[in-house]
């Protein structure tokens, strides 16, 4: 392996034991990191070194280390997943930072996403949105052939577009009103744009944004930063799209 | 013992729906009295768990991560074979069964591969009718692309995030169910062990990942869906969480593992950048579609730029190796050939282990903003993780672990030996034999999910009366009490090495000694260093905090236990194989041209193995494999 210029960072981290403990900032350092590093694996030093002190480590989620599974969430000197264009934390590579450098690091915050422990929140209110409505009704087998649905490319590509969301929420972190509306609106699109979702187009997007307001989020007021923050470059043009098929429900 | 698979008889075309027809069914009042386990979301086990649901039953599905949209399937990029012969250049049912049976080595069931086959064209039209954007033509109709070990197009693909795609599919109708109330979620629950009675898989023990109390759930059955095992080699391409956990509780509690040393190498991964390094990312098997792969022809070029390296310097290895194939040539023979160049001393970049994948040509002949179109999102994430725009430069790869055909050894229903225990995906033997094709793992998550195991778990349970045990029972009582102890165990050590540093040993002995190149020497040293380190982790261990709480740490250290006793088994397999095949390859037998050499007079089974204690020798049972349909015959890609 070849040798890199390595840098220190100073990190002050969210530390939280519980969903019950207040929680606090605390300082560390990360030591002989590399530009290659990628975020997370600087943690991992870090935690290592912590562990080596009998202390206990940051805990923090992460899974496919790939910018696809939606797991990690962390907000980076107050920008979701840090601010790298279209990236996730676990896509995001300390090159973008300078030796020296001080990083505040806490987890995604919004009243629907109570704190697990540290930098791990409760997302499980996305999933009570999808299962209000996320989704065409049919059944296992008894489905027509795949090539009797025809849809135009630009309307695959839309919809397509609107399915990249990774459900990470990094829209509602970055919301200042904490509203999942780019994560709802991104669903209720795909399939208000598909033939297989328009039979139930008008009842979906009713009862998915329902369960919004049930969950605890905010609304919409056009500050745009839940397109910034999203890691998939979701369009905010989704939840125009989301606003027109709830009114044309209210009169289906 | 000698092992039956179950496989119907007659003539392959019928044979799955004759199977069907002879199944046992369950009436729909019945159906509601019967639970049913699915361990593991992602597309075997989503599918599985919402088409179980939607039939009627009770389901009680697990998933260790915060949400079931997350499990690891979500990460396949390319796409998913299915035999529907839209573009008419060939393709049949029993082309893709052929192309399967001959990508595997001749190591799968045939009745397997055909139902496979038989059942891919299903699964499009089901995705199709679930919402999944595929790709496709400006005609409106679906789009295909070729993969490797294949010479018809069958691949539909969502741009480079058809799993994601798929797995979003079968985790709206898992989340349908959910609200319908015949699916209970677990999230954030890894199961720690099988629990059975009297011979008969009844339940699971799980942690509560948050407050670390130990669960019992019982059912009448229960379905393992809980993926492979490559994080046994540290560095792979598969998620942090993904473990041999429940496959190996699963063994130790009787069913019997089989081909464990079949391990999938994929050649295009970005290469490793350093020590610290914590997972290696693949590149999808589609980038072969256009990129051509090279390294220079004279060792001393190898540290100058790419650009500079005259097209007479080139040696495009594997057209130049697999004319008729060439940059499509399979994953396992694409990885050896890039391990051999850069054995002789032609690898490129950090530490000479690398090679070129190009898309100048590509870029020439097609256009800069057509190949952003098919791979932008793969050449944005290379240059994330690399610094480096791959329109500008080649790209650089090397294989990496990345998929296990191996697996918990299933009959034709998918059941284990142990009745009850069902297993799907990854996390069985059945389809893929000793090599798996591109865009076939999709599909056989999907199959065994939406359109086996329906069937066949009905089969089982007709003969099986409802609610037969309750977690009161002294079986779960002691599971909880093992895992218990084991957990306490592992927090009291106190040693002095970190799990991470302990899995990253384990990583380096399996993957220098149970790897690409396997010998009777290097399995020989694998079966004497991981006991050793095994002790070493029993003894040196040091996981901070309690068990009471959320402790990744603790997690980690339960799937690195796991992990060392399951390594040595693979080098166990891999030695026992005297021969190579597909990822198992054996630089004792292979053919004067460097190709794999198998041995079907002696090596024509499936070889399961049934756990006898750690540190004790397993006892191998064999289940003869009989090829009727697809002649055997050398695998050639020339």
């Amino acid at each position: 392996m070849s040798e890199h210029k390595t840098m220190t960072l100073t990190l002050i981290v969210w530390r939280q034991k519980n969903a019950n403990d207040p929680g606090k900032f605390e300082t560390y350092t990360a030591k002989h990191i590399t530009e290659h590093h990628s975020f997370l694996e600087m943690l991992d030093v870090v935690n290592e070194d912590l562990i080596n002190t009998g202390k206990e480590p940051i805990v923090f989620d992460h899974d496919c280390r790939e910018g696809i599974c939606g797991m990690c969430s962390q907000v980076i000197n107050g920008a979701p997943h840090g601010g790298q264009d279209r990236t996730t934390v676990c896509q995001l590579h300390m090159r973008k930072f300078k030796d020296g450098d001080t990083i505040y690091i806490e987890p995604w915050r919004a009243r629907a996403f109570p704190i697990v422990k540290d930098l791990i929140v409760d997302r499980a209110a996305l999933d009570t949105i999808i299962q209000a409505g996320g989704y065409t009704s049919c059944h296992t087998g008894g489905v027509p052939d795949g090539n009797t649905i025809m849809i135009p490319k630009p309307i695959a590509e839309e919809a397509t577009d609107a399915a990249e969301c990774i459900g990470c929420g990094a829209c509602v972190a970055g919301c200042p009103n904490g509203a999942a509306m780019l994560f709802t609106g991104a669903k209720v699109s795909q399939l208000a744009l598909l033939p297989q979702g328009r039979p139930e187009a008008a009842a979906r997007v009713k009862n998915m944004t329902e369960a919004m307001k049930e969950c605890g989020f905010g609304n919409c007021t056009n500050h745009y930063e839940c397109q910034v923050a999203c890691p998939k470059g979701v369009n905010v043009k989704f939840i125009a799209r989301m606003n027109r098929e709830f009114l044309k429900a209210q009169f289906a | 013992m000698i092992l039956d698979g179950k496989c119907p008889t007659g003539p392959i075309e019928k044979s799955w729906d004759k199977h069907r027809f002879d199944l046992k069914l369950v009436n729909p009042a019945n159906k509601r009295k019967y639970n049913i386990i699915v361990v593991g979301t992602g597309l075997a086990g989503g599918a599985a768990a919402a088409s179980l649901g939607e039939l009627g039953y009770n389901v009680q599905a697990f998933c260790y991560q915060d949400s079931p949209r997350r499990a690891h399937s979500i990460a396949a990029q390319g796409g998913i074979n299915a035999a529907k012969n839209y573009p008419s250049d060939g393709d049949s049912i029993l082309r893709l069964m052929y192309d399967t049976i001959k990508g595997g080595d001749f190591r799968a069931r045939e009745a397997d591969v055909w139902r496979l086959s038989q059942v891919s064209n299903n699964i499009i039209d089901q995705c199709v009718a679930q919402g999944v954007p595929f790709g496709r033509d400006y005609a409106g109709y679906l789009d295909n692309r070729s993969f490797g070990g294949a010479q018809v197009s069958r691949t539909f693909y969502s741009r480079g995030e058809t799993g994601q795609q798929l797995l979003l599919g079968a985790y709206s109708a898992l989340s349908r169910q959910i609200k319908l109330g015949s699916v209970k979620m677990y999230n954030r629950r890894e199961m720690l062990d099988l629990v059975v009675v009297d011979g008969v898989a009844r339940g699971i023990t799980c942690r509560n990942l948050i407050t670390g109390a130990l669960e019992s759930y019982a059912a009448d059955a229960v379905c393992l869906c809980t993926g492979g095992y490559v994080n046994v080699f540290y560095l792979s391409t598969n998620a942090k969480g993904c473990s041999v956990t429940a496959t190996w509780k699963a063994a130790k509690k009787g069913a019997f593992f089989a081909n464990p040393c079949y391990t999938q190498i994929h050649p295009t991964c970005i290469p490793q950048a350093g020590e610290y390094q914590s997972k290696l990312t693949l590149m999808s098997e589609s980038l072969r579609n256009d990129g051509r792969i090279w390294v220079p022809k004279k060792k001393e070029d190898v540290n100058k730029r790419p650009e500079q390296i005259p097209e007479e310097d080139r040696d495009y290895y594997l057209e130049r190796k697999y004319p008729s194939f060439g940059n499509l040539a399979p994953r396992d023979i694409s990885s050896r050939s890039a391990k051999e160049q850069c054995d002789e001393g032609r690898g490129v970049g950090p530490g000479g282990r690398g090679v070129y994948l190009d898309y100048a040509d590509s870029i020439k002949r097609l256009s800069e903003k057509v190949i952003c179109e098919r791979y932008g999102n793969l050449f944005e994430m290379y240059e994330r993780i690399t610094d480096d725009n791959a329109y500008k430069t080649p790209m650089r790869i090397y294989p990496a672990p990345h998929y296990a055909m191996g697996g918990l050894w299933v009959d034709y229903n998918l059941m284990s030996n142990v009745p009850g225990l069902f297993v799907l995906g990854e996390a069985n033997f059945s389809v893929h034999g000793a090599n798996r094709l591109g865009a076939s793992a999709l599909m056989q998550g999907l199959s065994d999910g939406y359109f086996v195991i329906p069937y066949t778990i009905g089969g089982y349970l007709a003969t099986v009366k409802p609610g037969g045990t309750n977690t009161d029972h002294a079986e779960f009582k002691k599971s909880a009490e093992d895992v218990n102890s084991t957990t306490n165990k592992l927090l009291n050590i106190n040693g002095k090495k970190t799990v991470t540093e302990f899995h990253r040993d384990l990583g380096k002995i399996m993957w220098n000694n149970v790897g690409m190149a396997r010998s009777k020497e290097s399995l020989t040293e694998a079966i004497k260093q991981i006991p050793v380190l095994r002790d070493e982790f029993w003894k040196n261990l040091k996981v901070t905090g309690t068990g009471a709480e959320l402790n990744q740490q603790l997690e980690n250290a339960g799937r690195v236990a796991d992990f060392l006793e399951f390594g040595e088994l693979m080098a166990r397999d891999s030695l026992h194989r005297e021969e190579s095949c597909g990822g198992h390859f054996r630089v004792e037998h292979q053919l004067p041209d460097g190709e794999a050499m198998r041995n079907d007079a002696d090596f024509s089974y499936v070889g399961a193995w049934e756990f006898k204690g750690v540190g004790k020798e397993p006892e191998l049972h064999k289940e003869p494999l009989k090829f009727e349909t697809i002649h055997l015959a050398v695998r050639s890609y020339k």
